[in-house]
């Protein structure tokens, strides 16, 4: 093997956009692929090869499962467009697969595809040239229908690629087709599993977290420097905002009864959030907030709160159960962090018994005294700025 | 900077750091050698072992080096239940997760285990204890120092009362928080096992011991070089341990500090108890190791208290009630009934801490407390 072949899917049905999403994909992919050596990256029809050096083939593919908009990567062998080299290479391919999986024994196919077609075979003709070489070398039988390995040829005019291994990419669309955001990261479940389902559409995110020192230890910072980094190899977050919020949960707190305390965070969260992203060019919010989650979650209050920002705010969760963010978080390795006990800002100012529908005329009275323009972009000026 | 958080770990003395400098850089050689740089490692080896041993006023040949107090705990418990007969074991409530977990793992091979809780001043009723001792209990393990309230155990006493009833368990004794702090003597103690760790007398992380009672058998947890007369095989760690071997050596000498320590930890909750009336120790009426003490705060979390604490230059632990909302209280603090919402902190004191450095701490905690209120609420009015 050596190089990468990357499939894309849902990008063919943006007809009129589509140079702009592959561009945008062979971008990603290339940033992907910092750091490793000699990468050279082609995009032939409907494909990205990416040639590399033979040992970096595994750490390359992990990190290609990790590019939204790409749908599938294989290890693939590079080869001269004539048969007698595909077949070797096919059966080379397969011989692998089957070291590596005894399992794939059951059964085999040959997928054969010709996008040059000067080619003298036809996909027909290649197919069954290459799958009876294999059937007679490894005595393995031809099942059409549901093999248990299935062996790829794609004819090209300068190369011919051979594989015998699909891993599933993740999907979606490539990140930035969509425009930037601004992620309001916490060290809880949601927000990080909230930021990589937009990300997953398209969306290129900075995020931002509202630290309270001192009450607020370094160790829950640390947490979510850890978290952002997750997300950052999933490109889901370039930059890091820390800003400091202590001072204004206190006036906060100070300005209105106790059970507004959560909208009055919030609103005013969303103020920073709109100041962060004037900066980076953003033309959304995303939070983790769910419908019913928590007592504050209520329909009412998530309008209240809304109410106070400039920009759409997108709620990704919001139909989600805990359970289903969970097997996400899982699944994108952030849960194990997630669950560390360390205290973040919403746990430790939150009031006993928050207000289920705080109503804007009574936030609107509780933020009369204050200048909340001020507080926010105070709170936005103490921003500390990580590259992840 | 004002630490009190000794009983998590202490900084290692200057002696400590120069000894194990020196051992590294001129002790590399195995000492399992022949030749003479692994005689002189060796020899190294032999000394640290004298100084451990005298700390538990025991015999160098008793003593086994570990990679600290939890592998000394699992020495102890699962190596004698190894070569046990009786199938039956006897821990407390209140023992450090290394021993708890121990018995845990026994618990899936098959053994029973009973666990004694505490009276409610956090220390053992020898009574409670020996009662739950059967004629077949193979193992009892009881801790000499509690880590989370400074309890002193009645270990010597447990051990009598077991002579007593003709009961003759393998007595394992976690000492890692009594070293140094409490002066006792191995042998007298009555125990077959006792654990001890580095990093708690101002020696090194990475660097503990056994006292295993002459002609005590134990089964290794893992078998290959045979170091460590067969119990714990691996190629020794010279430095690590030569600077435990120096830690012991001064902490033998600490003594007349102990009454200092004592006042001083009793300062602490005086002026703390003074300075913010709702404050109380944790537990009131227990005989205690000098240098630990648990302060309950009601109706506070402990872990942004610890934080404005930070603030102030003053380190201290949570201990560990209502750490965070996602953790209740630790077991130690359940079995001696401390409330859901009050915050635990624990402050451990080493033969360093002045007068000065109390009284600080007192002030910081009072403004703490303060500033935190003051941004909660008060809790009571919601």
């Amino acid at each position: 093997m050596n190089a990468i072949l990357c499939r894309y899917g849902e990008l063919f049905l943006k007809a009129g956009n589509r140079p702009r999403f592959e561009r945008r994909l062979v971008d990603n992919v290339r940033r992907a692929l910092q750091g490793l050596p000699s990468v050279r990256i082609d995009s032939p029809h409907g494909r990205i090869l990416v040639r590399l050096a033979e040992a970096d083939i595994d750490e390359g593919l992990a990190r290609l499962e990790r590019v939204f908009g790409l749908v599938s990567v294989s290890p693939v062998a590079e080869v001269a467009p004539d048969i007698d080299t595909i077949r070797a290479a096919a059966l080379t391919c397969a011989n692998a697969a089957l070291a590596r999986d005894p399992g794939l024994r059951r059964s085999f196919r040959i997928e054969a595809r010709r996008s040059d077609k000067r080619f003298p075979m036809s996909s027909y003709e290649i197919s069954c040239d290459v799958g009876k070489a294999i059937e007679v070398a490894t005595g393995i039988g031809v099942n059409l229908t549901s093999p248990a390995l299935v062996v790829g040829i794609e004819v090209g005019s300068k190369a011919a690629y051979v594989y015998a291994d699909i891993r599933p990419a993740p999907g979606g669309l490539p990140v930035e087709s969509s425009g930037r955001a601004v992620l309001l990261l916490s060290g809880g479940i949601d927000s990080p599993v909230a930021g990589w389902l937009a990300a997953k559409r398209g969306l290129a995110m900075d995020a931002l977290y509202f630290h309270s020192p001192p009450f607020i230890g370094e160790k829950s910072r640390d947490k979510v420097v850890t978290l952002a980094r997750m997300l950052a190899r999933w490109q889901v977050v370039r930059t890091l905002y820390v800003v400091s919020f202590t001072d204004v949960q206190k006036k906060l707190r100070e300005a209105g009864p106790a059970p507004l305390a959560v909208v009055l965070y919030r609103r005013m969260m969303m103020r920073v959030a709109d100041l962060i992203a004037d900066q980076t060019h953003a033309d959304a919010l995303v939070t983790g907030e769910n419908l019913g989650q928590v007592a504050s979650q209520t329909i009412g209050n998530l309008a209240t709160i809304e109410a106070a920002a400039r920009r759409i705010v997108l709620r990704p969760l919001v139909t989600y159960d805990k359970t289903e963010t969970i097997v996400v978080a899982k699944k994108l390795g952030t849960f194990d962090t997630s669950i560390l006990p360390f205290e973040d800002c919403c746990s430790l100012f939150v009031p006993a018994h928050p207000s289920t529908a705080a109503r804007l005329g009574d936030v609107l009275d509780a933020e009369k005294n204050l200048d909340v323009a001020a507080l926010a972009t105070a709170v936005a000026a103490s921003a500390e700025t990580l590259l992840l | 900077m004002i630490y009190l958080d000794n009983a998590a770990s202490s900084r290692p003395a200057p002696e400590v750091l120069a000894a194990m400098n020196e051992a590294a850089r001129t002790l590399f050689a195995n000492p399992s050698s022949a030749h003479r740089l692994g005689a002189a490692a060796a020899r190294a080896l032999q000394t640290a072992r004298a100084q451990v041993a005298a700390l538990l006023r025991g015999e160098p040949d008793e003593i086994v080096f570990t990679s600290g107090g939890t592998e000394a705990d699992a020495m102890g418990i699962l190596g004698a239940a190894g070569v046990a007969r009786g199938r039956h074991a006897v821990i407390t409530a209140i023992e450090h997760p290394a021993v708890l977990r121990s018995a845990e793992l026994l618990s899936t091979r098959g053994w029973e285990v009973t666990q004694v809780a505490p009276g409610a001043n956090g220390v053992m009723a020898v009574a409670d204890v020996l009662a739950a001792a059967r004629p077949d209990t193979a193992l009892l393990g009881v801790m000499l120092v509690n880590n989370e309230l400074g309890t002193l155990q009645p270990v010597a006493e447990i051990a009598q009362a077991l002579r007593a009833a003709k009961r003759a368990p393998h007595f394992h004794v976690d000492a890692v928080q009594a070293a140094g702090y409490v002066a006792f003597s191995a042998k007298a103690l009555g125990a077959d096992t006792i654990a001890i760790s580095g990093h708690k007398i101002a020696g090194p992380k990475g660097a503990g011991a056994l006292w295993v009672k002459a002609g005590t058998r134990l089964a290794p947890l893992w078998d290959g070089g045979r170091q460590e007369r067969g119990l714990r095989s691996g190629t020794e760690n010279v430095p690590g341990w030569v600077g435990l071997g120096c830690a012991a050596f001064a902490a033998a000498q600490w003594g007349p500090h102990i009454p200092r320590v004592a006042a001083l930890r009793d300062r602490l909750e005086q002026g703390l108890v003074k300075a913010l009336p709702d404050a109380r120790p944790t537990v009131t009426g227990a005989a205690r190791a000098p240098h630990v003490t648990s302060i309950t705060l009601p109706r506070l979390p402990a872990e942004p208290v610890l934080h404005a604490l930070e603030a102030r230059d003053v380190f201290a632990s949570a201990g560990s009630a209502c750490a965070s909302r996602t953790r209740g209280p630790s077991h130690v603090l359940r079995a001696v009934g401390v409330d859901d919402d009050a915050a635990v902190l624990r402050f451990s004191l080493s033969t360093d801490t002045t007068e000065a450095d109390i009284d600080a701490a007192v002030t910081a905690l009072t403004d703490a407390v303060q500033e935190i209120r003051s941004a909660l609420g008060t809790r009571k009015s919601r």
